[in-house]
């Protein structure tokens, strides 16, 4: 028994003590920080390849199935670590909203689903809790629903993942189908079958649309930077540290079966290096700092899905560093942004000066955490960018001139995140700017010192973190340890010309925003306009196909019902052969002729007259007419009941007849009656056709012939259709009771209701 | 026999559905009353006219004689035949009752649950008229 099904269960069984707790003491807000931190204390003891399945249901091959490796660990311990920091600084963040109670139950739920995503071993668990992850996600960017930008952007977010979630289940239906089995270990087992398996492109188109949806890829980046519309803990925590991550990783996660395609590697190339380049002018053109993060969190997500397609072992390394080191400095940042937006009441980058006077604390932080990601020696951020550099050179092509200009333009987001607004004069500003309390300051501050000492102590995190999950993403072990000088004298002359060109433009980064952030057609036409394109497309239509169809015209719906019945049939037995003359019959006599012609004749005087009484007897005819014919079938019974019925509906008819203005002649204009009499005779021959064919078919008389022998002496009844009617099929004549009983109760209340109106 | 049966269905069928695409509502009730005739007739020629002696198992008799009619569509008739009754009595009751409140015996001139001229429910337009993005 493994303790990690508890591990991932906790978070749930907290929900509705965090939800109900913090609503009646809102002051014991920072307690369920403790939960992240615990989860992670027990995540860092637990040993490497820890496992835990139980059968659900073992007929539909159902399973839950945990597993702790490399990769996991990794991505557990930063949901975990981060998530305790977050919760800490949303407690304090939130202080005082009404609603922070839902919105760390919201959060608590997240977490959870997180932690089931990355440590799930089954296809299907894994698909729920992404999907969950989704919906959290939805909820925390909608949490200030009162405004519309946040409930567009939670709506955008959702439909985007979701429909990618789609497809990645689509992807999983075909991969389990090809390898027999939903358990992830076991499919990784059998790569070489898989990767040859004719679903092979299938899956990898499916699953890696799934997983560019969750991550941001090209083109469907569009809703992270909208997302940013959620309060700033839920930007770093969701929207840069973890949730769009998951895409990373479950890419990472199959890469062992997948790394020897030429597709698998062509498509997360191509879709990274787009990502990259977007992002990366996206980012420059951005004033907005929480927009700005977002735009380098695509190039960063970009960069990860690169290293994941190219086939060079270092990669791998490279990858899982550059996912550490991202986590580290972009969710600090995040916090940061969302510290600076509180106290100086603003996130315009060209807006905001000299802050470090009034908060040397959070300026200190910013500037670690700006120096990691502009990768400046000491800090892991360097290890990653060598990395980096090392393993995009090996790459022939435009990858190496990619990420010179896409780090560069990650140097000018650190100098104006991290820099640019503590620098200078103070700016004016409406309020008192000063440090945040502790809560909110020590997360981003511990993150960002983080990365110093990785940067400084690499072994702490190499051999324990680093190499494991490396090795989970190649299927094999990297051989590679952090700290290790990776990168030749050209990586070195790349880094220094990447930071040189990223100084440069920053310094002109005044000037170049508002060119960039001219140039409209960027808005215009993008994958964000499409989006919104697409929408509006699907309401028109819904729109108008509703006024066509729900006319609100009786005879339209009818005419439209019976035409697409009675046509559909129609063309069904043309098409499929279906029209036959049956000839074998019972023979004739000349009384049922001539019965036939009256109940005929009746009919047309029914249909024709203009009279309304002309009518009611035409149709009285028709009735006492089937009454004889039934006499000369041999169904007495049926002659009977029809006698008595066809009375008693035509007194009635009559009756209510008399009280309505029976004078109205039929209404119809000439040409809508020359429709309908076109409609009429298309729904009479397609039946008479559809009854030709039921004829043709050989009768089957094992039924009757059966009730024809049990009737004496199983029900003890001579007349057989009596017996059918209570004792065979007695359950039937029960519904028909309650249908004639439900019948007369509906017209007695609608009698009543005319007689109570009359009164005052 | 059958055959005969199935046209006679057939121009059942017709009448009914040229008298129920009426507007006017009492031509729509003859036309129920046609349409369930139809019904019986389907129903019986569907069960093949096997006999034509009423289906009853003579005194002293164990089973049923050959040459008698198939009971089961005869029992199922009997059941419709009621059913179609109380479906038409109920409507004749719906539209005495529409008559005396609307005082329209006009199909198409019903339309209070579905007007005509519907304010502007136009989705698009709704989300159109709502601030657009203030956070930019």
């Amino acid at each position: 028994m493994s303790v990690l099904p508890l591990l991932v269960a906790l978070p749930f069984l907290a929900i509705p003590l965090v939800a109900l707790g913090l609503r009646a003491r809102p002051g014991a807000a920072p307690l369920p920080a403790l939960l992240p931190l615990g989860l992670f204390l027990a995540l860092l003891s637990l040993p490497l390849g820890a496992a835990f399945t139980s059968e659900r249901i073992p007929s539909l091959g159902l399973e839950t199935s945990f597993r702790l490796d490399g990769l996991s660990r990794l991505m557990a311990l930063l949901i975990t670590g981060i998530g305790a920091g977050i919760f800490l600084y949303a407690s304090a963040y939130l202080k005082g909203h009404p609603a922070l109670h839902r919105f760390l139950a919201v959060l608590t739920l997240f977490m959870g689903a997180m932690l089931g995503a990355v440590l799930a071993d089954d296809l299907f668990s894994l698909f729920v809790f992404w999907e969950l992850t989704s919906l959290a996600s939805f909820m925390l960017i909608g949490f200030d629903h009162e405004r519309a930008a946040a409930r567009k952007a939670a709506q955008q977010g959702l439909m985007v993942t979701v429909a990618g979630g789609l497809a990645m289940l689509a992807g999983f239906l075909l991969l389990a189908a090809a390898a027999g089995t939903t358990r992830i270990s076991l499919i990784l087992a059998q790569a070489e079958s898989i990767s040859a398996h004719p679903f092979a492109p299938w899956i990898v188109l499916l699953v890696a649309g799934g997983c560019f949806a969750k991550s941001a890829q090209w083109p469907l980046h569009f809703w992270l930077p909208n997302a940013m519309a959620a309060p700033a803990p839920v930007s770093a925590y969701l929207h840069s540290a973890t949730m769009v991550k998951l895409g990373v990783y479950l890419l990472a996660r199959f890469n062992p079966a997948f790394q020897e395609m030429v597709l698998w590697q062509g498509l997360l190339t191509g879709a990274g290096g787009l990502t990259m380049l977007t992002g990366a002018l996206l980012a420059l053109r951005e004033r907005d700092l929480k927009r700005k993060l977002a735009w380098s969190t695509v190039v960063a997500l970009g960069t990860l899905v690169t290293l994941i397609g190219l086939e060079e072992p270092l990669a791998a390394t490279a990858a899982v560093v550059f996912l550490l080191v991202h986590a580290l400095y972009k969710a600090s940042l995040f916090l940061i942004s969302g510290i600076v937006d509180k106290k100086a009441g603003t996130r315009d980058a060209l807006v905001l000066r000299g802050l470090a006077r009034a908060m040397p604390l959070t300026a200190a932080a910013a500037a670690l955490a700006g120096l990691s990601m502009a990768g400046a020696p000491g800090f892991i951020g360097a290890f990653a960018k060598d990395l980096l550099f090392t393993v995009q050179l090996g790459v022939p092509g435009l990858l190496p001139a990619i990420a010179l200009v896409v780090n560069a333009a990650m140097v000018v987001v650190a100098g104006v995140v991290a820099a640019r607004p503590f620098m200078g004069r103070p700016m004016e500003a409406d309020r008192e700017v000063k440090e945040p309390p502790l809560a909110m300051l020590a997360p981003p501050m511990l993150l960002a010192l983080l990365g110093l000492v990785f940067g400084l102590m690499p072994g702490l995190i190499s051999a324990a973190l680093i190499e494991p999950a490396a090795g989970t993403i190649l299927g094999r072990p990297t051989g590679v340890a952090l700290g290790e000088k990776q990168g030749d004298e050209l990586v070195l002359l790349l880094s220094f010309a990447a930071l040189g060109l990223g100084v440069v433009m920053y310094l002109g980064w005044s000037r170049l925003q508002p060119r960039l952030a001219g140039q409209e057609w960027l808005d215009r036409y993008g994958p964000d306009s499409a989006y919104g394109e697409v929408l509006r497309a699907v309401s028109r239509t819904a729109v108008a196909v509703t006024r066509r169809v729900q006319s609100g015209s009786l005879r339209r719906y009818l005419a439209l019902s019976l035409l697409i019945v009675f046509g559909g049939a129609g063309l069904v037995l043309v098409l499929a052969g279906g029209l036959a003359i049956p000839w074998r019959a019972a023979p004739v006599r000349v009384e049922q002729v001539l019965l036939v012609l009256l109940i005929a004749g009746g009919a047309a005087a029914a249909a024709l007259m203009r009279a309304l009484f002309a009518q009611v007897m035409g149709a009285a005819l028709v009735g006492f007419g089937a009454g004889l014919l039934f006499l000369t079938l041999g169904a007495p019974d049926l002659a009977f009941t029809q006698f008595t019925v066809e009375v008693i509906a035509v007194v009635l008819l009559v009756a209510i007849l008399a009280r309505l203005p029976f004078r109205a002649l039929d209404a119809r204009r000439a040409n809508e009656r020359r429709n309908d009499a076109l409609l009429a005779g298309l729904v009479g021959a397609v039946g008479v056709a559809v009854m030709f064919a039921m004829l043709s078919v050989p009768f089957d008389a094992r039924i009757p012939e059966w009730m024809g022998q049990a009737a004496v002496p199983e029900a003890k009844g001579r007349n057989v259709v009596n017996v059918v009617i209570v004792d065979f099929r007695a359950l039937d004549t029960l519904g028909e009771i309650a249908v004639l009983l439900i019948a007369a109760l509906a017209a007695a209340a609608l009698l009543a209701k005319r007689a109570g109106r009359k009164q005052p | 026999m059958e055959i005969l049966l199935a046209l006679l269905f057939g121009v059942l069928l017709a009448g009914a559905v040229y008298l129920l695409l009426a507007r006017s509502l009492p031509r729509v009730i003859v036309g129920l009353l046609l349409l369930g005739n139809a019904a019986n007739i389907a129903i019986l020629a569907g069960g093949r006219v096997l006999g034509t002696a009423p289906p009853l198992v003579s005194p002293g008799a164990q089973a049923l004689a050959a040459g008698a009619a198939n009971p089961l569509p005869q029992a199922l008739v009997l059941t419709a035949i009621v059913i179609s009754f109380g479906l038409t009595a109920f409507v004749m009751v719906l539209a005495w009752s529409v008559w005396k409140g609307e005082a329209v015996v006009d199909a198409e001139a019903l339309r209070s649950a579905e007007p005509p001229a519907l304010p502007s429910t136009d989705p698009v337009e709704a989300a159109e008229a709502e601030p657009r993005a203030e956070a930019r």
